[in-house]
């Protein structure tokens, strides 16, 4: 079986998985990291959200065999450890804000607000309404006010 | 009877007011009886059964919830039951309670904790409430649903927990050498007059006592609660934001390694039998096949081998429980159901309306799937999942194994999301049965497709109204549902049957004779206005189908139904839709909620063309919503684009007033109140099932348009009543009739039209159906071309 090699939450990891199996389960399944959830497996509800070189992405939909050995896949677990701090400031703004419901959704929309909020950083802009209209995450217990609240606060304490 | 009320005064036992040096005599204050447990540590207890009802004025013509609701029903079904709820005092200092109920995001691990943390004079942080396992004794008193959890556990947890502070106290005064009296408790100490504390930690094995008796004690005042009823975070929130908090498929429970089953291409069909076992058995990744009543179920190493050999499968499959229907055939079905009005002829000056609504097949899935882990051995079985019913999903799961019940363990794990779906054990049955095939532990996850074709629904039904007015008047009001049959076979129907008796005997006999749904239909249904003669029914036919209640039984398409007639009635007599309520409404706290939203929402502003607002109520869970919505119904707004998704008109604002009778938690009220309002908006505007020969045409979210961002409302504002009693009402599903009411009145206002089938966007299929053969959709490898 073909050896996968990449980078997870800052350390090597080396898993022996066929190379179409989607990263998903590579993660869940085979290495125990179960912060991302699956919600749907066709990148729509976004439950799995993760980052991959610093930019959210959709591990149900990605092969392992897809990623080189250097490529950063951090999920939750290893959120806090991007800023050197226990909670990235955007945990902090759910605690504060008290987001979660039955949490489920809630690691995939923690990592979609962080990737949101750097890509209007490198689009050189303000967060708008229309950003926090697009993001795609479902959360079937109802939190959007909540998470919009925290996406707002969590960006203003992001350097 | 056991939290008996008992006639004796609190004063010649401990008088807790005394003791925490807050005043009061304790005269007229009522008693409680529970228990000291025999033990090594200190155990306080109570029997898990009713506070009394307080006593509501009866109007002439009163509805059944007025005297008896199902909040009752699920309380009252607590009385016969025998079986304790405990607190333990450890010896670090934290109390512990395991609560017989499920959480499942409502956050009542939260408001439990901070109920016991209040009576025990002890810091939140230091009361762990977790959920219990299966308890076989507690009988029907184990069910999460009908938002009842606090109303039925609020008294006898404040029990159990001031037994446990008394107990305490009298170990403290020998400790510290001073009368009970002299002694206060706070943050988990006792102190004496002289400035020496004591920690409860230190006092737990003192206070224990070597064997159970029998004692009384009275409960804290309103005034001197120091946490109940301030705003509090939730106990797991750092967990869920760390991704700590552990789901069912997130336990690492040895060997049980991930299951899926390949499921028939139309509703409920069986498998006659796989054709390519051994190409199948010979995948990478696979471990096991079996068949099983469901599908042909697949154990491999990973979830995604799971399903690439669910889409490798040929599967032979025998016919479904409704070949060849559709939507139209079902609904045409419900019309020849329908129960004919009872008012028949007008006064001659009277005028008429007459409405006809109806409402789809809607999903109540969670985020998470159905799922389930499950170890069953020749003689022994233990189960993990998200369960409202665990003793019932015990009896059902020893039944379909051939275990008996004792001989299965079943553990509760938080869910991610309920909303009625858990309230049914499907997936444990299906885990223990694939399981006990397969002679190996499970970890059982449905695909996302499985859940809107194959999982359970909420039931399409159709809601008439005929009302009758004259001049100023309402003389009638007649509402007539018929739905597909509702399956009630998770224990509320059990707990009927086995109440219904002690219901008041108006009440026993207003029921007598209906089925279950009809039941609770007529326990949960109240309209809460003046209208002469009302009458509320429900008729049910056809059983084909998996359904289920989905945060609310009747409620949301009734309230849509009444309220939009409301509007109309309103029109007629030339009223505007607050005033014509403010004239016929019932009671005042759907009233004070009523005239609350008004006056935040400023009801009654212009509205450019295409814009309105809408404003509706609902009564139940003893308490009372009020919403007022503006919604936008502009050409641009409707078509705005955004990639991938319906978009469709837009609430812009949302005033919420929600009486919740005592509120433990407003910040978790709030919460479940905006959650609240998101369903109702999902209800009315996008989220519904299209069944088309035999099959639901729905597969995930890109297809079943639950509310996302772009629908949500950029200002939702919830206000919090107090109508200053002090009995909790429920909170879980109390947010959605009157959203999803005042979106539909609004929608109507903005374009000048009542709309006759929910959701509005019902009449129009906006996707690619997925495929059927196989059952689950390819999971995409282009994932990289989407970071962002
Ligand atoms: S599970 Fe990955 S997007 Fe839904
Ligand atoms: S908090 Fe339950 S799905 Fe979002």
């Amino acid at each position: 079986m073909p050896k996968q090699t990449f980078i997870l939450n800052g350390k090597p990891v080396t898993v022996n998985v066929n190379d179409d199996v989607r990263v998903l389960w590579v993660l869940r399944d085979l290495l125990g990291v179960t912060g991302p959830k699956y919600g749907c497996g066709i990148n729509v509800c976004k439950a799995c959200t993760s980052h991959i070189n610093g930019k959210a992405f959709n591990p149900c939909s990605v092969k392992v065999g897809d990623l080189k050995k250097k490529d950063r896949v951090t999920t939750i677990e290893g959120l806090p450890d991007t800023v050197g701090k226990k909670l990235h400031p955007m945990q902090q703004a759910w605690i504060d804000r008290d987001v979660p419901q039955c949490g489920y959704c809630q690691p995939g929309q923690i990592m979609a607000a962080v990737a949101t909020v750097k890509k209007v950083r490198r689009e050189g802009r303000q967060l708008r309404e229309s950003d926090l209209d697009e993001i795609r995450n479902i959360c079937r217990c109802g939190t959007y006010a909540r998470i919009r609240e925290a996406v707002e606060e969590g960006a203003r304490n992001m350097r | 009877m056991s939290i008996a009320e008992t006639a004796t005064d609190a004063g010649n036992m401990h008088n807790p007011s005394s003791a925490a040096g807050s005043g009061g005599s304790g005269l007229g204050r009522r008693s409680f009886l529970g228990y000291v447990i025999g033990g090594t540590t200190l155990v306080a207890a109570a029997e898990l059964a009713a506070p009394a009802r307080s006593e509501a004025v009866i109007p002439s013509l009163p509805q059944v919830p007025e005297l008896y609701d199902l909040e009752d029903l699920q309380t009252d079904a607590a009385l016969p039951t025998s079986a304790l709820i405990s607190v333990t005092i450890n010896s670090d200092g934290t109390a512990s309670f395991a609560i017989p109920r499920a959480e499942v995001g409502q956050g009542i691990t939260t408001s439990t904790a901070m109920i016991l943390a209040d009576e025990l004079d002890l810091p939140v942080s230091k009361v762990k409430v977790t959920l219990a396992p299966a308890r076989p004794e507690l009988m029907f008193n184990q069910l999460t649903g009908g938002s009842n959890t606090t109303v039925s556990t609020y008294t006898p947890i404040r029990v159990a927990a001031a037994i446990a502070r008394n107990a305490l106290l009298d170990a403290a005064a020998i400790e510290l050498g001073y009368a009970v009296a002299r002694l206060r408790t706070y943050e988990g100490l006792v102190e004496a007059p002289d400035g020496t504390t004591i920690g409860y930690g230190e006092l737990a094995q003192k206070a224990a006592s070597p064997d159970t008796k029998q004692v009384e004690v009275a409960l804290k005042e309103a005034k001197d609660r120091k946490v109940v009823g301030r705003p509090h975070n939730r106990d797991d929130a750092l967990a869920a934001v760390t991704g700590q908090k552990d789901f069912s498929m997130d336990l690492d429970v040895k060997g049980a390694l991930p299951t899926m089953v390949c499921r028939a291409p139309t509703l409920n069909g069986t498998p006659r039998r796989l054709k390519n076992r051994k190409k199948i058995k010979r995948m990478p990744g696979v471990k096991d096949v079996v068949k099983v009543d469901t599908g042909i179920a697949v154990r491999a190493r990973t979830f995604g081998q799971c399903i690439d050999a669910i889409r490798e499968m040929k599967v032979v499959w025998n016919k479904g429980s409704a070949e060849g229907e559709s939507d139209q055939t079902i609904l045409a079905g419900l019309r020849r159901a329908e129960l004919p009005m009872v008012v028949p002829n007008v006064p001659i000056l009277a005028e008429q309306i007459d409405a006809d609504f109806a409402f789809a097949f809607r999903s109540s899935a969670a985020l998470e799937p159905n799922c389930a882990i499950a170890d069953v051995r020749e003689d022994s079985a233990e189960i993990w999942a998200g369960l409202k019913v665990p003793i019932l999903a015990q009896q059902n799961i020893a039944q379909a194994v051939g275990l008996r019940q004792d001989q299965v363990k079943v553990n509760v794990i938080t869910s991610g999301g309920s909303f009625g779906h858990k309230l049914f054990s499907d997936a444990a049955i299906e885990a223990a049965k694939i399981s006990q095939k397969m002679k190996k532990p499970v970890r059982l996850m449905w695909h996302r497709a499985d859940e809107p074709r194959q999982g359970r629904l909420h039931p399409m039904c159709t809601s008439r109204v005929r009302a009758t007015m004259l001049g100023n008047e309402v003389l009638s009001f007649e509402q007539r549902n018929t739905s597909v049959v509702t399956d009630f076979s998770h224990g509320l129907g059990e707990i009927i049957t086995s109440t219904i008796d002690e219901a008041p005997t108006d009440v026993g006999k207003a029921l007598g004779g209906l089925g279950f749904s009809e039941t609770i239909f007529t326990l949960t249904q109240e309209l809460p206005y003046n209208f002469g003669a009302v009458t509320q029914l429900l008729n049910e036919t056809d059983d084909r189908f998996n359904t289920g209640s989905m945060r609310n039984i009747y409620s949301p398409d009734t309230a849509v139904a009444s309220e939009l007639v409301i509007d109309m009635m309103a029109k007629k007599m030339k009223m505007d839709p607050l005033e014509f309520r403010l004239k016929f409404i019932k009671d005042d706290r759907t009233r004070a909620c009523l005239e609350k939203v008004a006056k935040e929402g400023n009801w009654g502003r212009r509205m450019p063309a295409h814009r309105a607002q809408g404003i509706a109520v609902h009564k139940e869970y003893k308490g009372a919503t009020a919403v007022l919505v503006e919604i936008d119904t502009r050409p641009s707004t409707v078509n705005r684009k955004i990639r991938n998704a319906v978009t469709g008109p837009r609430v812009t604002k949302v005033v919420m007033a929600v009486d919740a009778g005592l509120v433990i938690n407003p910040r978790g009220l709030e919460a479940q109140m905006q959650g609240g309002f998101m369903d109702g908006l999902a209800l009315t505007l996008t989220s519904s099932c299209h069944l088309r020969n035999g099959k639901f045409l729905e597969a995930s979210w890109d297809n079943y348009f639950y509310t996302r961002q772009w629908n949500v409302p950029r200002k939702i504002d919830v206000h919090i009543m107090d109508p200053g009693v002090d009995q909790p009402g429920g909170a879980g599903e109390a947010g959605v009739p009157a959203s999803a009411a005042a979106v539909a009145c609004a929608y109507a206002r903005a374009v000048g039209k009542v709309p006759t089938a929910f959701p509005i966007n019902h009449g129009e299929i906006s996707f690619k159906p997925k495929t059927f053969v196989p059952p689950v959709p390819k999971s995409p490898t282009n994932g990289l071309k989407f970071t962002y």
